[in-house]
């Protein structure tokens, strides 16, 4: 990215100044060689974003911001409904609340290393991944709409997990409101095969063990000690958020014409929040994330299962479940007063500061859990949320490493490697359907995560507490 | 020259790209570059056939709705296709496709194609080719 153009506030934060039709500042937080290895695209998007009716503050765009469609991956942007703010369905994404929970496994990393390869074989049966996967639990259209309404509080009451782990999700596991009534057909038909299933891509679960920790505090506040092993669980709404997002981007792309709204490019689609088709895309969009938290939830309560037949008194204790791809209505204090905003994250996540009312009373003097997903072969972090990010960012931080490399160029980089052989003789247990998967998600196509979350901290949006490294790595 | 396909950079995502001496060849080529995200179109037996309909007011949008038509055979069928046969008239495509169950492909596919998005949203005429393309979303 040219950064000639950007006024420099700090080593680790960027402006763009509004012009050319822009209705609020682009910021970017990130260091210099960040920004640099940015692709032009993200600043040219993130000024569209400032472009759009109603955007509060500014675009904001994280450390690992990434080309999207649309809004930018690391994308951030908040809408008042009262000024004519708009909600998008690309500023938001097709994967509808994909995101990380992590949970403490009781265990010490070296008890799960005597049994790695075993433990890795029984994950990967248990649950379903990869491109075709079907899980084992098929809804009726009556128990599709509950599940849509009740998230993973509806999992818990069928007996996925426990009650005890709505605590630890955000929303306690449930958007209040969702309307499943605004999902179609066909999006209901496409989940009916896929409630707890991984998918594909980049989403994994893997085991971790907690290799340092760097905020002592906080991180005896989230339960972690080093030599611990831990799990992470990444993924989303699966069939049914793709679709929403299919159905509402296509409708959103010719409404925004009728509601006289000037898009940069199509992929902005949107209408305003107070309109039919705002209304409706905001209840579907809860709903699918509803069945993004359902879903991670029956993922859960599988890997528990295949964890106590492996090590007998393994808990599995949920530390915390964030959300990546969400658009929230929260309330938001902006120059002096409180405004309820429409709070788009696109690849980013929700960093709730110390003190904040909504996060679980075991987090709230040290902020909220924020998981960042590394790669399967170097590295992933535990965060919390800052003071002062509400006014930085409107409570939000980074969510991964981001792409270094295509797809493309990691295949044809990685595709004739053996890159689970590398990883076994390095201690990491891969399991995947695919090989040609696997090369495409290689630890070298991925960014430096320790760049992006140091620059995280340094900005003030979410500082690191524990830094932790792969075991297993079940790939979708 | 018979109609081509080619994938194309995209920082998190994959673009595809159809190219043919009609527009309904590029809409095909388009269509196997999508199978192409996931497994080889070769590696895709004709068992099986299914019919594909939808309309839009101009053609960029039109390429989007038969991608996502594709799409959600994929997805619901769990089927993956080799070979398709596009029509054009007006604003309506009407298509066959041929392919089979995931399970009867021998390759695995690499990735799950989530959506046709508008971003490299291209349908254009560039001499005695018709180019259509867009980054789909993985």
């Amino acid at each position: 990215m040219d950064i000639s153009g950007l006024e420099k506030l700090s080593e680790y934060c960027w402006r763009l100044p509004p012009t050319h039709g822009m209705n609020a500042p682009v910021i970017l937080y990130a260091d210099r060689s960040l920004l640099e290895a940015m692709d032009e695209q993200v600043l040219v998007q993130s000024t569209n974003v400032a472009r759009l009716p109603g955007i509060v503050g500014a675009s904001y765009t994280m450390p690992d911001g990434h080309w999207g469609y649309g809004f930018p991956i690391g994308g951030v942007a908040a809408f008042d409904a009262a000024a004519g703010g708009v909600v998008s369905a690309g500023g938001v994404g097709f994967d509808i609340s994909c995101g990380v929970r992590t949970l403490r496994l009781g265990v010490s990393e070296a008890r799960v290393a005597a049994r790695a390869d075993e433990l890795a074989d029984a994950l990967f049966a248990a649950i379903p991944a990869g491109v075709g996967s079907t899980g084992a639990l098929r809804l009726g259209e009556a128990q599709m709409d509950d599940m849509l309404q009740g998230g993973a509080r509806w999992a818990v009451e069928q007996g996925y997990g426990e009650a005890a782990d709505l605590t630890f999700i955000e929303e306690g596991g449930c958007m209040p409101d969702a309307d499943a009534g605004q999902v179609s057909h066909r999006a209901k038909r496409r989940q009916r095969d896929e409630m707890g299933t991984l998918g594909s891509g980049n989403h994994y679960l893997e085991v971790q063990r907690v290799a340092e920790v760097l905020d002592a505090e906080a991180a005896s506040a989230f339960g972690l000690a080093a030599g611990d092993a831990v799990m992470s669980i990444h993924c989303g709404s699966r069939g049914l958020g793709h679709q929403i997002g299919t159905e509402y981007l296509r409708e959103m792309a010719e409404a925004a014409r009728a509601f006289g709204i000037a898009l940069p490019e199509r992929e902005l689609a949107c209408a305003p929040i107070d309109s039919d088709v705002g209304r409706r895309y905001l209840g579907a969009m809860a709903a699918g994330v509803n069945c993004a938290l359902a879903n991670r939830q029956i993922v859960t309560h599988l890997a528990r299962h295949a964890l106590s037949e492996v090590l007998p008194g393994a808990e599995a204790a949920l530390l915390y479940d964030v959300s990546h791809n969400t658009c929230k209505l929260e309330t938001h204090r902006v120059e002096g007063a409180e405004r309820r905003l429409h709070v788009h994250r696109k690849g980013a996540t929700r960093a709730f500061p110390p003190g904040h009312p909504d996060l679980p009373e075991a987090y709230r003097g040290v902020g909220q859990p924020v998981l960042i997903g590394g790669t399967m072969g170097t590295e992933s972090y535990v965060l919390a949320g800052c003071e002062g990010v509400m006014e930085r960012s409107f409570g939000s931080a980074c969510h991964g490493a981001g792409r270094r490399m295509s797809r493309r160029q990691a295949n044809r980089q990685w595709g004739g490697t053996d890159i689970v052989a590398e990883l076994h003789a390095r201690g990491i247990e891969i399991r995947g359907h695919s090989r040609r998967g696997i090369a495409e998600e290689a630890p070298g196509a991925y960014k430096d995560v320790r760049g992006v979350v140091e620059a995280a901290e340094a900005a003030g949006l979410a500082r690191r507490v524990a830094r932790l490294e792969p075991m297993i790595c079940i790939k979708g | 020259m018979s109609g081509s396909w080619s994938h194309f950079d995209h920082g998190a995502d994959i673009g595809i790209e159809g190219r043919g001496r009609t527009l309904e060849e590029a809409f095909e080529e388009a269509a196997l570059a999508l199978t192409a995200v996931g497994v080889s179109p070769d590696a895709v037996p004709a068992e099986r056939q299914m019919g594909f309909s939808c309309s839009a007011p101009d053609r960029e949008l039109l390429l989007v709705d038969w991608l996502n038509e594709v799409i959600y055979a994929m997805s619901t069928e769990g089927l993956l296709f080799g070979r398709y046969e596009v029509r054009i008239s007006d604003d309506t495509l009407t298509a066959r496709g041929w392919g089979a169950e995931v399970a009867r492909v021998s390759e695995r596919p690499a990735v799950e194609v989530k959506g046709a998005t508008m971003t490299g949203l291209q349908v254009r005429r560039e001499g005695r080719q018709w180019i259509a393309r867009c980054v789909v979303d993985v």
